[in-house]
């Protein structure tokens, strides 16, 4: 059995930019399925993941409405995470840099994410057994 | 006792004109404000922000003239003067034709060979 650790992932990548966010995520998801608990900390593009306002679109090329095209959205994917958590009893601390966000205009995200600050990053590395930094490319 | 952290700075100019600094070095500013141990080593390009007397022209667009452009070499002026050092790999910046003696005082050089070493001074290196 696996002991219940703590860690951290500090993100930078906006979504639909690369795969990097969708591998983030998808570490985020092991993580939380085993058992452990999660601090994300959102740099940069990465505030944009949990945007509320992401709207699904339909796809002519694809031949598909709306419905059926079921255009992946990233804050809907965090929302699936943040459930996870909540059924799993560990936690899933997501915050987004508040001047990255300001910067942006994306102040809204969705339930359960927060504004932060790198003074949050600050404390997760502290409180975390470790962190993995997923940067964004040049 | 903090956690010792190195960050490791690669991309060079990185939105550097757009965030009016490397947003990593700023990072390192804001985790050292909030009490966090750290150090910074710049690898690859990033090499480049330690070498005094760069001037940015201001940006324009049309009318508009962007106002407080990027001092990279000063922010790292800043972070070693908040007690954390800045190491460059000093093969990173041979390979780029630039002598050290245009690198910023107190920014220290450390061979590739040594790297490792480095790492193993720290609790967590952060790559970004």
């Amino acid at each position: 059995m696996t002991s219940r650790r703590t860690l951290t992932f500090a993100l930078m990548d906006p979504p639909f930019e690369s795969a990097r966010s969708t591998t983030a995520l998808r570490l985020v998801d092991l993580a939380i399925r085993r058992g452990h608990d999660v601090n994300v900390f959102a740099y940069e593009g990465a505030v944009s993941l949990s945007f509320a306002r992401q709207k699904p679109h339909a796809n002519a090329v694809h031949g598909r409405s709306v419905e059926e095209e079921d255009h992946p959205l990233t804050r809907d994917w965090i929302a699936a995470l943040l459930e996870a958590a909540r059924e799993r009893g560990v936690r899933l601390d997501w915050a987004n840099c508040g001047l990255c966000v300001d910067e942006r205009g994306v102040e809204e995200s969705v339930a359960g994410t927060r504004r932060g600050s790198p003074a949050d990053l600050a404390r997760f590395i502290e409180e975390s057994d470790n962190t993995l930094v997923i940067p964004t490319g040049e | 006792m903090a956690k010792r952290q190195l960050h490791i700075v690669e991309s060079g100019y990185r939105a550097t004109l757009e965030e009016q600094d490397d947003t990593i070095v700023w990072l390192c500013h804001a985790l050292r404000g909030a009490g966090a141990e750290l150090d910074l080593l710049l690898h690859g390009n990033a090499v480049v922000y330690g070498v005094q007397g760069q001037e940015v022209e201001p940006l324009r667009f049309g009318s508009r003239t962007q106002r407080c452009a990027p001092d990279l070499a000063g922010d790292l002026a800043k972070l070693g003067a908040r007690r954390s050092t800045c190491f460059y790999v000093e093969e990173d910046l041979a390979e780029r034709g630039i002598d050290p003696g245009e690198v910023l005082d107190g920014l220290v050089p450390i061979p590739r060979a040594k790297l490792a070493t480095l790492f193993s001074r720290y609790d967590q290196v952060h790559r970004w």
